[in-house]
């Protein structure tokens, strides 16, 4: 719906606490599965939810690489918490889904059936700036090519968002480093700016589509005043400037390209564990693998696609084995590819700076931090390779 | 000395009249590995109709000799007596499939690998000179050949389904070698280390339970062993022991921890990487 322009004139209009009850139970009442942000053991994760009761109001995270733990909030706000363990891909692009299956018959013949996409109508509800922009890369990955993936194109197709401006950022967070920010202004069907202050607690809301102008149409809102359209800039604004950390300012494309032998691969490998939690945890890493199993009989086989990593010995194994065996190998392919090469392949970078590769890595590896000590290394043997090629030109 | 993953080939010669045969032996273990197979409650007769269970003295005290098309073997060689006798199981098999941490890392008993068994049969023992037993307890293929390697302990019962299957369909059993990691991700479990805190061996542990513990709060403590597949130089090529070793020490547990949640039914396997590694 998002991919349709909006026809209706946009509105933007001011929801209280109640509203925003309204919005989750039209959602619902419209036979849709609506997922949100919602606490559940120890963090908070995206799981349906029935009403808005369930989303996590006063509660807030802490952010660390390879730390995340929950805050109590003394404001009651709904939104203010940063990217958790999942992103919207586990549902847009689930970690299993079977493909096709066959039967064969006592005379032999086989029979071959697809396997239709579930049919599910998803609202996704707090939908980030950074992950309005990975499931946009996502959408180029799955769909913008030959190779089309159904079963993700049906989901996203019938997928309502209603993103969520961001405003309280984490200490991983760096979106703005990587050309976005804790705003929006499209890729939504409705987006809300939570806030906060002396004269209560209350929602922006704007809509990006014809769908989510009919469906704000529905719902109990008051006009947008001039100080709650002044105080959702303000907050906004200020989440831009408390990203806790910033991708180096470099052309991250070629540093890849010309870091390929760097000792800093080395570095990291020591501390990697290749466990691949960066890989499931990125809302833009796609890779999938294929197994055909069987049942008991021979008579009967399924073709499913999961998840993959390229973490996974298994992903470069060809014939005798993996080519990317050392854990060196394997962390300088997700790096190179997602900031690098990605960008010959998708036409953009693969990161979006929503900072879950730094928090959900068990030993804290930072991407940031590894393309600051790339960048240095760079730095430095540019400058004595610099220096190698006078001595060479002398000579 | 294990092989690769088989080659597809079919068990039974389908010329020849019958079902193919299936053994199970057992060497120094529990019971549980094969036990895992009787517990196939809802597959065990669709398994009888497509095999001939010809040796399985858990299930049937009547057995035939071999040879035999697919030999599950668990428990692990402890004696000169097992010694042997694994190569007589090798001899008669067609595939030969180890499962569990005993027969693939040589269980809990590898514990002696790291003491003086005589001290420990003098102390348990009334008469140490009855025993007849091996300095160390070690996996099935560092005696004889294998054609795969089933983890766990004990070994997850789908997976068990699967690697039978598989030899049956001759097809490469669908194992996965990654860590356990993988599985709390794909089932949507919060990780329990980087939200909780607590001691975790899931980044280095081999995948097949299903991140049973970590979905109930508890940290894995590396019942299948080290993941990944052993290199050219015998540690995995996907295990970075010593990197986890300081996230231990952050959530609370000492060196005394850290050798004791190593040193359970996967401790000769561990004990190599951390070898391997430091």
């Amino acid at each position: 719906m998002t991919s349709t322009p909006a026809a209706g004139a946009p509105r933007t209009a001011v929801l209280d606490k109640d509203g925003l009850a309204a919005l989750v139970a039209a959602l619902v009442a419209d036979g849709r599965t609506v997922v949100g942000p919602t606490v559940r053991d120890g963090a908070i994760v995206l799981a349906p939810i029935d009403s808005a009761e369930q989303l996590p109001y006063g509660w807030g995270v802490e952010l660390e690489a390879g730390h995340y733990r929950l805050s109590h909030r003394e404001d009651g706000a709904a939104f203010a918490h940063s990217a958790g363990p999942q992103s919207w891909k586990n549902f847009l692009h689930p970690q299993r889904e079977k493909l096709w299956s066959a039967d064969r018959a006592k005379d032999g013949e086989l029979t071959v059936r697809a396997e239709p996409p579930e049919a599910v109508s998803y609202a996704f509800l707090g939908v980030r700036p950074c992950d309005l922009r990975a499931i946009a890369i996502q959408d180029r990955v799955l769909t913008g090519g030959h190779f089309r993936d159904t079963g993700y194109g049906e989901r996203r197709r019938g997928a309502f968002l209603v993103a969520v401006e961001c405003t309280a950022p984490g200490a991983t967070c760096f979106c703005v480093s990587m050309g976005g920010g804790p705003g929006t202004d499209s890729g939504f069907d409705l987006a809300l700016t939570e806030v906060i202050d002396g004269a209560g607690h209350r929602f922006l809301v704007r809509s990006g589509s014809e769908a989510g102008t009919a469906l704000l149409d529905q719902l109990p809102c008051t006009a947008a005043d001039r100080e709650t359209r002044q105080a959702a800039r303000t907050v906004v604004a200020d989440a831009a400037d408390a990203m806790g950390r910033a991708m180096p300012p470099v052309d991250l494309q070629r540093l890849m390209g010309g870091s390929l032998e760097a000792e800093r691969w080395d570095d990291v490998a020591a501390r990697c564990l290749t466990c691949g939690n960066c890989t499931m945890v990125c809302p833009t890493c796609f890779c999938t693998t294929t197994e055909e199993v069987t049942d008991l009989t021979g008579d009967h086989a399924e073709r499913w696609q999961r998840w993959d990593s390229c973490f996974d010995l298994d992903f470069s194994h060809l014939h005798g084995g993996p080519v990317r065996s050392s854990g060196r190998s394997r962390y300088r392919q997700w790096l190179t590819h997602k900031l690098g090469t990605w960008h010959d392949q998708f036409d953009s970078s693969g990161c979006v700076g929503c900072g879950r590769c730094i928090v959900w890595c068990p030993v804290g590896i930072d991407i940031t931090e590894e393309v600051t000590a790339l960048k240095a290394e760079a730095d430095t043997k540019g400058h004595a390779q610099h220096g190698t090629h006078e001595k060479e030109a002398e000579r | 000395m294990t092989t690769s993953p088989t080659t597809p080939t079919t068990p039974a010669d389908p010329a020849a009249p019958g079902r193919p045969t299936l053994a199970v032996f057992k060497l120094a273990s529990c019971d549980g590995c094969q036990l895992t197979l009787l517990d196939c409650e809802d597959e065990l007769l669709a398994l009888s109709g497509e095999v001939e269970i010809a040796h399985f003295l858990e299930a049937t005290s009547a057995v035939r000799p071999g040879p035999y098309d697919l030999t599950l073997v668990e428990g692990s060689v402890t004696t000169p007596a097992d010694a042997e006798r694994i190569r007589q199981i090798r001899a008669a098999s067609r595939h030969l499939v180890t499962i569990g941490a005993c027969a693939t890392a040589g269980g809990i008993q590898a514990l002696r690998n790291f003491a003086d068994v005589e001290e420990f049969t003098r102390a348990v023992y009334a008469r140490p000179d009855y025993i007849d037993t091996l300095a160390t307890s070690t996996p099935v293929s560092a005696h004889v050949d294998v054609d795969f390697e089933l983890r766990g302990c004990p070994v997850d019962r789908r997976q068990l389904l699967e690697v039978v299957t598989a030899f049956l369909a001759g097809r490469k059993p669908d194992i996965s070698d990654h860590s356990v990691c993988f599985e709390c991700k794909r089932r949507g479990t919060v990780c329990v280390t980087v939200a909780h805190g607590t001691p975790c061996l899931g980044p280095v542990t081999h995948a097949g339970c299903g991140a049973l513990c970590p979905a109930y709060g508890r940290g894995c403590y590396g019942c299948f062993g080290p993941a990944g597949r052993p290199g050219p130089s015998g540690g995995s090529l996907s295990v970075n022991l010593p990197a986890l070793i300081p996230v231990l020490h952050r959530d609370g547990m000492d060196d005394r921890d850290v050798e004791r949640l190593l040193r359970t039914f996967n401790s000769a396997a561990f004990h190599a990487e951390s070898e391997e590694d430091s």
